[in-house]
């Protein structure tokens, strides 16, 4: 599958996401500090429960062990890891791969988990 | 990839509703088309009577059409099917319309019996099913002053209690010799019989009426078997329910012979395309007239479309109703009909309460349960019955109320045990749910769905999450989140105390975990209150909620609002037409909010700069909508003006909001200043309540509109505005300091220890000695205000959040508005969905709009 390149790290916002646009299909991509190591993940920007592109603006976080973004819609939790929606765990949004090259963001072109219910 | 089915449903009950919802979550992908007679989409039918006590259409609604909608579920209303073609997989409707299914379910329900009595055909002769029916029983009794109830089953009481609350002199009519003669025994029904005639309903068993004539005194008179008669206006039948098999019939499906759909344990009918559910489905020559079983059967049939293995094997039919304000329950094997059946019965003729339990030969397990007058131990009851536990030594203690000395043993169920038979909720998964991080009752409530069908475990439900809390050692803490064993309020000192600035230094020293969308956004409040540092610095931006971050109102699409602030609600003429103007270059929806400023609607993220650059550039300011800070002080024209004005109510709310813009407080803050004791401004149900007097103003502290309304108390009369301002700085800072997360002021000041006596003496005495201590920390606030919009537009860094993609130019496609009465709305899920496939519709205006009048901006 191919990488693509979305943009600068320093494009990225601690703690925070932002949204990349990847073939046509909205990407929320967001840059974490897990012990003092920057960790980036990207997920569909599609909120499936909400109807709106809106996840990259929710708040990010971890529930238990789980880390994951609340979407600013409903407050509905989904795993930065495996896609899925806490509440509702029928409900699983897309999760990309993302890998940094100097200094530059790439996402992985193909969705890491195939079972997403939301495209 | 598995081919999608199409899958009909004819029905949209509150059986037929369940399957969808339950087909909806297990497959996102499969195409469902329902097919609904009645005017509207599923609702509450078991608490229709509600309808007349106060409980709107919209509030029995259990589903929308936008949330169908927005599920990608095709419905169809008011559409009766007139045939179905089983050799082409075909249904036609009385309008002509075809549909084609792989899967055809049937969940017609059923239809209110009227006896063939002649002359049960006249205008004032009802039936009590829908909300159609409802609607025509209104009429009738406006016009009437007696009614009768044919049918004394659970039904026919929904019914009287209904006519009842209409104000009609009610009465109930059975054949059989008492009420309820399916779920009650003889005495039970006896029972009931008396303590709805001592609530005014007359009741008159064993009564078979044999013609409605017209009457003397009322309308109509009914005339019984035994020659005697009753007068009424209205006659409302309810005398059980007939299965809807017509369509079943006609296409050569087997029926029972007392009507009903057969179907097998999968819910197949006699076609294995064909399903039925519900109250029209005949299993083993029973109907289930209940909405447990028709939910269970309506999981059978997902199960079966979704490759699972469920299948139904009949249910259990107990109830626990309250009939006209009678409790009454009924479990399993009411008659005793079990081969050596014994009972045990306890009568209390002074409280009227009759309780009945039937065991097994030996002893050891319960049969059954009738409870009349009293159902406390309906709950415990059923799980004996429902799990086949075994009974105490002493079973009678379970009927017998409780005497002083040893209360009986916790009630230990086994994880098998049904909690909630609407959803099918085990106490297992109760359990799971709290061992996942549920731990309060709404959370558990809406990841499980427990309680949240018919409510009638509700009591139970609490019991077993509090048991559960219990052995888990868990005390019920004021924890703001797993990430902080701390109160707001402790939090705040901790912060204050400990001269903490960010949020990672504050989880770092006090929390754990990577915290969340709870205590983010209240340290970042916490923070704001403390320090009152620019809210999108740095450290701070990711603590936000989408509101704070991006300084407007999201919506439900993902486009945002717009509120500069109108301070007192006094606007110039020119600043009108900058609004005006703003909102036709950016193509924005208008309205007026009740706080006397404007909201503008359908703002992309990417042009919120150049929107707000245009309102300050004009001199306009943030109006802090989206924050948890002070929103408006509403004001009435007062003494310039107004006839009856004793002061300058507009100059003393401008200056009030003006002096507390910006500030950031546990939940949303709203004031009103009015010019005299007419109270124009409704400063009763605010936060903060200023109403003029002759001598000064009176100060009104802590109401509340919305959702729960409370009248404001009032704190001091005939203040002079230094004294005024004073106190609202230090009840201000009180409140900030001490309030819980999302607490509003009426909440608070209820949970205060003492409530209003002991905030006056902290405000106005200095009880504590702070309140120079909180003046000073309110006026270090009001000295640091800054416009949040302002400093964003000067700051480059923060701008470069608000494009809604990092690489690329475009709009957010999923953002479309269409025309309504001259201005723009947010399409709805079928409307975008024809704007995406490129379907020409006229009134559509999509994404190009807004950018380009963003470009002509830069």
């Amino acid at each position: 599958m191919a990488w693509a390149d979305i943009c600068a790290f320093e494009d990225l916002v601690e703690n925070s996401g932002i949204c990349a646009l990847l073939n046509g299909q909205q990407v929320a991509v967001f840059l974490l500090e897990l012990q003092g190591e920057p960790q980036i993940y990207a997920v569909g920007n599609y909120d499936p429960i909400g109807g709106a592109n809106v996840l990259s603006r929710g708040i990010v976080g971890s529930v238990g062990e789980q880390i994951v973004v609340a979407s600013p819609l409903y407050k509905q939790h989904f795993s930065l890891t495996t896609g899925q929606c806490l509440e509702q765990p029928d409900v699983v949004i897309p999760v990309y791969r993302v890998k940094l090259q100097q200094g530059r963001v790439w996402l992985n072109v193909g969705q890491q988990n195939q079972q997403a219910s939301a495209a | 990839m598995q081919q999608t089915k199409q899958i009909l449903v004819i029905g949209n009950g509150m059986v037929g509703h369940h399957f969808v919802d339950q087909l909806r979550a297990k497959d996102p992908l499969a195409q469902i088309t329902v097919l609904c007679g009645e005017a509207q989409l599923a609702y509450d039918r078991v608490h229709l009577s509600g309808y007349f006590s106060g409980t709107s259409a919209e509030q029995l609604a259990l589903t929308t059409e936008e949330a169908y909608q927005a599920a990608n579920i095709q419905y169809r209303l008011n559409c009766w099917v007139e045939q179905i073609n089983r050799e082409q997989q075909l249904v036609v409707t009385r309008q002509g319309g075809q549909f084609y299914y792989d899967e055809l379910v049937l969940a017609t329900g059923s239809y209110a019996f009227v006896p063939p009595i002649p002359g049960n055909d006249q205008p004032h002769c009802l039936v009590y099913r829908t909300l159609q029916d409802l609607d025509a029983i209104a009429q009738s009794a406006a016009l009437s002053k007696v009614g009768v109830v044919i049918g004394g089953g659970l039904l026919g009481l929904e019914a009287a209690n209904a006519l009842k609350q209409l104000g009609l002199q009610t009465h109930v009519v059975e054949f059989a010799p008492q009420l309820m003669a399916v779920q009650l025994d003889q005495a039970g029904g006896q029972m009931l019989s008396q303590k709805i005639t001592e609530l005014g309903v007359q009741v008159h068993a064993g009564k078979a009426t044999q013609a409605i004539v017209a009457g003397a005194e009322c309308r109509y008179q009914l005339q019984f078997a035994d020659g005697e008669s009753l007068e009424t206006d209205l006659v409302l039948f309810s005398a059980g329910i007939r299965p809807y098999d017509q369509l079943a019939r006609s296409c050569g499906l087997a029926v029972g012979e007392r009507g009903g759909i057969v179907v097998n344990d999968r819910c197949q009918t006699s076609d294995p395309h064909i399903y039925a559910i519900g109250e029209c489905a005949l299993w083993q020559q029973k109907i289930f007239g209940l909405v447990a079983p028709g939910y269970q059967m309506a999981r059978v049939v997902v199960s079966q479309l979704t490759g699972g293995g469920l299948s139904f094997s009949g249910a259990d039919m107990s109830t626990k109703l309250k009939l006209l304000g009678v409790e009454v329950g009924s479990i399993g094997d009411a008659h005793a009909r079990t081969p050596g059946a014994l009972s045990y019965v306890f009568t209390d003729p002074r409280a009227q309460v009759y309780k009945k339990m039937v065991v097994s030969k030996d002893g050891k397990r319960l049969l059954g349960a009738v409870l009349v007058g009293d159902t406390s131990n309906y709950d415990s009851l059923l799980q004996y019955a429902l799990n086949d536990m075994l009974l105490p030594k002493q079973p009678e203690q379970l009927i017998l109320p409780a005497t002083t000395g040893v209360p009986l043993a916790a009630l230990t169920l086994p994880d098998s045990a049904t909690i909630c038979s609407c959803h099918n909720v085990a106490k297992g998964d109760i359990v799971a749910a709290m061992d996942g991080g549920c731990c309060d009752l709404a959370g558990i409530k809406s990841c499980t769905k427990a309680s949240t069908g018919c409510g009638g475990c509700t009591a139970l439900l609490k019991s077993v999450v509090d048991d559960e809390l219990k052995s888990r050692g868990v005390e019920v803490k004021n924890h703001l989140c797993e990430h902080f064993a701390y109160s707001r309020q402790e939090l705040l000192h901790l912060v204050q105390v400990g001269g903490i600035k960010t949020f990672a230094d504050l989880l770092s020293r006090h929390g754990q975990g990577l915290g969340c969308d709870i205590c983010k956004p209240t340290v970042a409040s916490i923070l704001a209150s403390s320090w009152n540092d620019y809210v999108l610095k740095k450290p701070h931006v990711g603590l936000q909620d989408t509101n704070d971050t991006f300084l407007a109102n999201m919506q439900k699409d993902g486009s945002y609002s717009v509120v500069p602030r109108i301070a007192g609600g006094e606007i110039t003429a020119e600043k009108l037409l900058v609004i005006g103007q703003v909102a036709l270059d950016f193509n924005l929806y208008t309205k007026i909010t009740g706080g006397q400023r404007i909201d503008l609607f359908g703002a992309r993220l990417e042009q919120l700069p150049a929107i707000w650059q245009r309102l300050v550039d004009a001199g306009f300011e943030t109006g802090h909508a989206y924050g948890k800070s002070l929103r408006t002080v509403k004001s009435c024209v007062g003494s310039t003006w107004c006839r009856y004005g004793v002061q300058d109510s507009v100059g003393q709310a401008i200056a009030i909001e003006n002096r507390y813009k910006g500030l950031r407080a546990p939940h949303k803050i709203k004031m009103a200043v009015s010019g005299c004791t007419r109270e124009c401004a409704e400063a009763q149900s605010k936060d903060i309540g200023i109403i003029a007097t002759e001598n000064g103003w009176n100060l009104y502290v802590c109401g509340n509109g919305g959702m729960r309304p409370r009248h404001a108390d009032l704190f001091a009369t005939d203040l002079d505005t230094e004294t005024l301002i004073r106190y609202i700085d230090r009840i201000l800072m009180l409140y900030i300091r001490t309030a819980d997360r999302l607490q509003r002021t009426s909440v608070w000041m209820e949970k205060l220890d003492g409530g209003l006596e002991y905030l006056r003496k902290v405000i106005i005495d200095d009880e504590l000695g702070i309140a120079a201590e909180l003046e000073n920390q309110m006026a270090a606030l009001v000295h640091t205000y800054a416009c949040e919009w302002k400093a964003t537009l000067q700051d480059p860094q923060a701008l470069k959040r608000f494009r809604q993609f990092v690489n690329s130019p475009d709009a957010d496609e999923n953002i479309v508005f269409v025309e309504e009465r001259s201005q723009i709305r947010p399409a709805t899920a079928e409307e975008k969905h024809q704007w995406l496939q490129q379907i020409p519709i006229t009134q559509l205006s999509g994404a190009e709009l807004p950018v380009n009048a963003l470009a002509e901006e830069k």
